[in-house]
């Protein structure tokens, strides 16, 4: 009796130790995620940081890297962002309420919203194919940052679709009943009592949405070709670049100093980008302590 | 009299205004969810339509069985077989780094890490998840591929590894948190009662937990691929631009995303070949990428009926 137990013993120690092993692996996973991480991080503000001047920000493009900035490309994408959220923001709400509130439980909502998730999934040099025929050859918007905005509008309309929805989901029923009960109608309880309930959760996904399409490089080759603008668009019409193709443009180069144009073009790039991000954070965490009140 | 008839008059008034804004606010909304199949149908359409000129010239049995990809040098040959094999060599390798890692880092946080671990890892993840893939070039030209060189000396700046291992790293996170969010769908009870069997917590989690969230964690694998293999400007940055029929990784190869935006950048005219072979090329890319989505969401959803 007493061997047998101090055999069990003997393998439940095994087994803990196995356990630890196993634990040890996984903490390895989360070292490397990290290390990748911060080595990205490291390794683009030791080549970029003496690059992150005001010629980077306030100049156009130069042959000269010392001279080269990234002025056109930014006010390209803050351009394009601007118009961007004007063409998404009414659709993809648009299209989640439908989805959520209005649409009838039939074979045609179903096919919608796997539809919805499976554009998601689109490769994004696909939708700039797409951009390129439709908006830039067949409407005849030429490269223009109209037709930049509408591409880059198509490729996030999914993503904001899929997080205005879950916002919309996370409205709890009881608000909807009682504003049934007021005697709102449909449209009414919608506007009055979901929307504003939702509309935290609706921010939180339009901000990623954007910050996606901020870095979104792919579409954006196909649609503006030309990389070399030394202007900053007026209209809508107007040609255009922005800032991660500059940023591609200038990798490209063999010369070592663009690489180091290009990281300063990165910090910059990734300090537009975490300030959106903690934004989206802040407002998260802001309507969670909201909802548990 | 007149006073109240004026009061009904505004009553009816205000609710035809109202009948009438839910209608078009229907009809908006409506339409607005309409639009996503009329995307859909937009990309297939103008992918089959651009690419009908170039296989009325190269027939698809040539595009599939040719094994060399020449589409500008003359004697042009239009074989797809090498920018397939670039993309798979290229996907493989970033799910040797991808798979183990986004599972083991979804297997922490959700069945070890204590809430305040959590809520530290969620937003680095996060943060990897939103950095531009752009900047995973940079990092996989500058970085990764002179650390590798270090190891293979006869390796080519351009190269299907570095890609590779970068693309793993890029990809972690959209593994890790489609995989957490099945290992979270657990019931509890599975849990407990694994423990009440006198199971340790890794017993539970890999031959109780696991097992039972095993479809949403094929699916995060298989849309985590499909990313890869749509994935663009890393590829075009660090994997080079000559397309070659190998599964050397330390060689310089093209996948199919990066030829794409090679000819995209203006290398042909409007109209010629050269110019529709990428519409061919792309229709294979989203034939590939929308079924590996199609059976991904299909598995998820078929699994959530489960529980």
């Amino acid at each position: 009796m007493s061997i047998d137990f101090k055999l069990n013993q003997n393998n439940l120690s095994r087994r803990k130790f196995i356990g630890i092993i196993f634990l040890a692996f996984c903490l390895l996973g989360v070292l490397v995620a990290m290390m990748g991480l911060i080595s990205l991080l490291i390794q683009v503000i030791l080549q970029g940081y003496e690059w992150v001047t005001p010629n980077l920000i306030f100049n156009y493009p130069s042959r000269h890297p010392e001279q080269a900035g990234l002025w056109a490309a930014l006010i390209g994408t803050l351009y394009m962002m601007g118009l961007t959220a004007l063409i998404t923001v009414p659709t993809g709400v648009g299209a989640a309420i439908y989805l959520e509130e209005y649409a009838p439980k039939n074979w045609i909502t179903s096919f919608i919203e796997i539809n919805t998730s499976n554009l998601a999934g689109v490769p994004s040099i696909v939708y700039g194919l797409l951009g390129l025929s439709i908006f830039v050859y067949f409407l005849k918007l030429e490269r223009s940052i109209l037709a930049g905005s509408l591409t880059m509008s198509l490729l996030i309309l999914p993503v904001l679709i899929l997080a205005s929805r879950e916002a919309i989901k996370a409205v709890p029923r009881a608000h909807r009943e009682a504003a049934f009960a007021l005697g709102g109608d449909k449209w009414q309880v919608v506007k009055m009592a979901v929307l504003p309930n939702a509309f935290p959760g609706i921010l939180t996904g339009v901000i990623l949405a954007l910050s996606r399409a901020i870095g979104e490089a792919a579409p954006m080759v196909a649609i503006t070709a030309l990389v070399y603008i030394t202007f900053i668009p007026v209209t809508p019409m107007d040609r255009f670049t922005v800032m991660p193709i500059q940023i591609f443009n200038w990798i490209s180069r063999p010369q070592d100093d663009f690489r180091g144009l290009a990281a300063g073009g990165i910090i910059v790039l990734l300090i537009l980008l975490l300030s959106m991000n903690s934004v989206a954070v802040i407002l998260r965490n802001k309507f969670q302590k909201r909802s548990e009140e | 009299m007149n006073l109240n008839n004026s009061v009904f008059d505004a009553k009816r008034g205000h609710r035809l205004r109202t009948k009438i804004e839910g209608r078009v606010v229907y009809l908006f909304v409506g339409i607005c969810a309409f639009i996503t199949l009329v995307v859909t149908f937009a990309i297939i359409w103008n992918l089959v339509q651009q690419s009908i000129g170039f296989f009325t010239q190269v027939s698809i049995i040539e595009f599939f069985t040719e094994k060399r990809w020449s589409p500008i040098l003359i004697p042009k040959s239009f074989g797809i077989a090498p920018l397939v094999a670039g993309t798979f060599l290229v996907t493989v390798i970033s799910s040797f780094v991808a798979v183990p890692i986004g599972l083991a880092v979804a297997i922490f946080s959700a069945e070890y890490a204590p809430d305040t671990v959590r809520k530290i890892l969620r937003p680095i993840l996060e943060v990897l998840a939103g950095i531009p893939t752009v900047v995973y070039g940079y990092f996989a030209l500058t970085f990764v591929t002179p650390l590798l060189k270090i190891i293979f000396p006869e390796m080519i700046i351009f190269n299907a590894l570095s890609a590779g291992l970068v693309m793993g790293i890029m990809i972690i996170p959209f593994v890790s948190s489609l995989t957490e969010d099945a290992l979270i769908a657990v019931p509890n009870s599975l849990r407990q009662a694994s423990y009440a069997l006198g199971a340790t917590r890794f017993e539970t989690s890999i031959k109780v937990v696991v097992p039972a969230a095993l479809s949403g964690i094929v699916a995060a694998f298989v849309l985590g691929l499909s990313r890869a293999i749509g994935e663009t400007m890393l590829v075009t940055i660090a994997a080079g631009a000559t397309p070659k029929l190998t599964f050397n990784p330390i060689e310089s190869i093209q996948t199919m995303t990066a030829y794409i935006v090679q000819l995209a950048l203006g290398e042909a005219a409007n109209g010629s070949i050269e110019y529709q072979s990428i519409y061919a090329v792309a229709i294979l890319l989203f034939v590939m990428t929308f079924s590996m989505n199609t059976l991904g969401h299909w598995i998820v959803k078929r699994w959530r009926n489960v529980y």
